[in-house]
């Protein structure tokens, strides 16, 4: 490590090395830093294609009786898109935020295990690769279909060899099943790092909180993607063996998988989202000017949210027919943590009330979360109520309101995360202007499609329709949300320009270009492979500030 | 960053984190916990819900020896760690060669009633619900002694090759957390299998 660090600053801007020679560094590297970048990278690329899956779907879906694509097309596209933007889009855009920053954020040189990390990464990127490949072998002997076609959530027995023949849904359940195991590496990895490579005098109740929000999202990734590994690996048995774990015909329960599943499903969310929260909680107080109001309740509702959340599954299954204690157990437990989540909301409210609010691109896009969020965690109370849910369930509804919390909650706050750092990732300011089009577009975009999105919903739509009939007063509404995709996709186009041209011709942005507060902001921009050259010692939550205003430090007040 | 100027109060106590091999190894048990959970709830959910025989109090008798067999490597492998943190390196050899060879006769004891089930009793994965759930419960536990008995062995060869030394020991802790949590998942999977289930 420490002599390719060294090499590696040496030749930085003065000699280029040839192509293979820095192809070959970044293929073999353990660099925290540098794995960081290649999981945005990887993510940014699944982004662009499932998006397309989007846009597909979203022309198919405009008008009555189209024929853009074919009923078949149509099932891989929404099972692609959806398998696609959670498994290798957000979960790589969270962890490759995480790898990049913690360690820097707690004063440390790399993760506690670098070459697991890398190899977590690789396991991840073998996933989409593996996914990706159904489009070629996933026909197998059978002409069955190429990718696969079972929607996101592989219902039982809808994956039996009987009902799902060919090869796409083995390229589904190995996908899953290799950057599962890729995803537990890395949060046992993140989990560790947290708890013992933090700098002298980081207590716990020092860590930034995006240190601490990253710390219960591993803890939630190592308890919930691990479920979902269990339940890959008893669908091989049955598909491969001959088992008959989800084997109706066989005394098997189909309503086993959907346990199984949302086990995982729902802390899922949690792991996308916590971590989008602790974006927020950096950038919010850095551009109101003021120090993050409630510090330690926001850790405690952040590991209330991670413990509510491993027990609210069943909510995704009100409709199955469970006893109705069963389902009066998962409504509470569902209403409950809103409580949390609502605090947290205050918290941030609370930061920038009185606070000197700087609207630069970061906090344009954590002001629009919260008010997103906000909506999100309304109509997920909305549907948390059973007899509403079995209204509803299925329908363009639960589309709008988990695209909501998405899109509006994580992929606001990612871009916010996006923005904030890309001077310290690159040492290169970004373009304003572009990044304020890229927020206005994509603002436009989002509640162009997804607010609009509910209407059909209540006029019941269901999901997973490749057409529908003229008549019913659906058709304005797909109009105007698939609209709304074309504007999301261009700022998705000026947001990459935005990223390319700043990269290359952006203002050179030095080591601290938001006054902040927090270690990243210490180091030079792009950070040594080292990160310090003296592991810092902190007295604050905010040893920035200490160092700047040695008259009146934080550690005086907490 | 240099911290010089500041005046702020010297921390009282030496700072001292966690060992990462520890830390991180609990953390992988944490996650196969919950992997060896869900096959749990799903032999518990199960149990008795075969269309069609064989069932398992008809071919299942509990591995009494080899329960004792593996539970007391867990006793050896306390054993071998403690001689090495002491310096002897020997007794430490020992000690393992014997967890080495008591985790074996486990997973032969293992191979020898799968070759019953299989050939005497014609139950097979494929054969019903309980043959589906059993191999896998018993079969994941299997891969995990076996996962195990390579981290060991290898340990094993190098002790005999005289490169296992004194500053190892907390290393090869971390490796006996493994075997440990092995061990305990045992314990869960007899109970479940053969005395819940039967």
């Amino acid at each position: 490590m420490s002599t390719g660090s060294i090499a590696w600053d040496a030749t930085a801007g003065t000699t280029r090395k040839p192509l293979v020679e820095t192809l070959h560094d970044w293929v073999t590297t353990v660099d925290h830093k540098r794995l960081g970048i290649m999981y945005v990278l990887f993510a940014l690329l699944f982004l662009v294609i499932g998006g397309v899956e989007a846009i597909i779907m979203r022309i198919q879906l405009m008008r009555p009786l189209n024929n853009f694509v074919s009923p078949e097309v149509f099932n891989r596209m929404f099972t692609m898109h959806g398998t696609t933007m959670i498994f290798f889009v957000a979960m790589p855009l969270v962890f490759g935020f995480a790898n990049y920053l913690v360690p820097i954020m707690i004063g440390a040189r790399d993760m506690a295990f670098p070459r697991l990390n890398a190899f977590s990464f690789w396991m991840t990127a073998l996933g989409g690769l593996l996914l990706y490949s159904s489009f070629i072998g996933g026909d197998g002997l059978y002409g069955a279909g190429n990718a696969p076609d079972v929607g996101w959530f592989a219902y039982a027995p809808l994956t039996s060899q009987t009902f799902s023949p060919g090869h796409s849904t083995d390229f589904w359940t190995l996908a899953l099943l290799v950057s599962g195991v890729g995803s537990i590496g890395t949060a046992i990895n993140l989990v560790t790092t947290i708890l013992c490579m933090r700098c002298p005098g980081m207590t716990l109740g020092r860590m930034p909180l995006f240190a601490w929000l990253n710390f219960v999202m591993g803890g939630l990734v190592i308890l919930a993607v691990s479920p979902l590994t269990a339940a890959q690996l008893m669908l091989m048995v049955d598909r491969y063996m001959g088992g008959h774990f989800f084997d109706t015909q066989a005394g098997g329960s189909a309503v086993m998988w959907m346990h199984f599943f949302w086990v995982f499903g729902h802390p899922e969310v949690y792991v996308l989202v916590i971590p989008a929260f602790g974006i927020a909680s950096e950038v919010i107080p850095v551009f109101s000017r003021k120090a993050i109001f409630g510090y330690p309740v926001m850790v405690g509702a952040t590991v209330a949210i991670g413990f509510i959340s491993m027990s609210v599954w069943a909510h995704h299954m009100f409709t199955v027919g469970m006893t109705s204690g069963a389902n009066t157990f998962f409504v509470m437990t569902t209403m409950a943590i809103a409580v949390p989540t609502g605090i947290k909301i205050f918290n941030w409210l609370g930061t920038m009330w009185g606070g000197k609010i700087h609207f630069r691109v970061p906090m344009m896009f954590c002001v629009a979360f919260l008010f997103q969020f906000l909506i999100a965690g309304l109509t997920g109370v909305m549907l948390a109520a059973a007899p509403f849910d079995w209204q509803l369930t299925a329908s363009y509804f639960v589309i709008a309101h988990f695209h909501y919390v998405i899109v509006g909650g994580i992929l606001f706050t990612l871009f916010a995360g996006f923005y904030y750092w890309f001077p310290k990732v690159t040492g290169r300011m970004y373009h304003e202007r572009l990044g304020q089009l890229h927020f206005w577009l994509f603002f436009i975009g989002f509640h162009l499609t997804f607010d609009l999105m509910h209407v059909p919903g209540i006029l019941g739509m269901p999901r997973r329709i490749y057409t529908y009939e003229p008549g019913r007063g659906w058709e304005i509404w797909n109009v105007l949300v698939s609209v709304g995709t074309l504007f999301q996709a261009v700022g998705i186009l000026v947001f990459a320009a935005n990223l390319i041209w700043s990269y290359f011709r952006g203002a050179v942005a030095g080591n601290d270009p938001w006054d902040a507060w927090t270690l990243e902001w210490t180091t030079s921009s792009p950070p040594p492979a080292y990160n310090f050259a003296t592991i810092p010692e902190v007295h604050s939550r905010r040893p920035l500030w200490d160092l700047k205003h040695p008259e009146d430090p934080d550690w005086k007040y907490e | 960053m240099s911290t010089a100027s500041l005046t702020a109060p010297a921390p009282t106590l030496p700072w001292r984190l966690p060992s990462k091999g520890q830390v991180g190894m609990y953390c992988l048990i944490a996650a196969e916990l919950a992997i060896f959970t869900i096959f749990v709830v799903a032999y518990l959910f199960y149990i008795g819900k075969s269309l069609s025989g064989p069932q398992p109090r008809n071919v299942l008798s509990p591995p009494i020896f080899f329960t004792i067999c593996l539970l007391s490597s867990s006793i050896t492998i306390h054993f071998a760690v403690k001689f090495l943190q002491a310096g002897k390196t020997r007794s430490f050899a020992l000690w393992w060669l014997l967890t080495v060879v008591l985790g074996a006769l486990f997973l032969g004891g293992t191979a020898r009633e799968w070759h019953h089930l299989i050939y005497d009793e014609g139950l097979t994965i494929q054969t019903n619900l309980f043959g589906t759930t059993y191999y896998s419960l018993v079969g994941l536990h299997a891969f995990h002694v076996t996962a195990g008995l390579l981290g060991l062995s290898s340990v094993a060869i190098f002790s005999a090759l005289g490169l296992v030394r004194q500053e190892h020991a907390e290393r090869l802790e971390v490796l006996s957390l493994y075997w440990h949590f092995v061990d305990a998942v045992w314990v869960v999977v007899f109970t479940v299998v053969y005395i819940i289930g039967r």
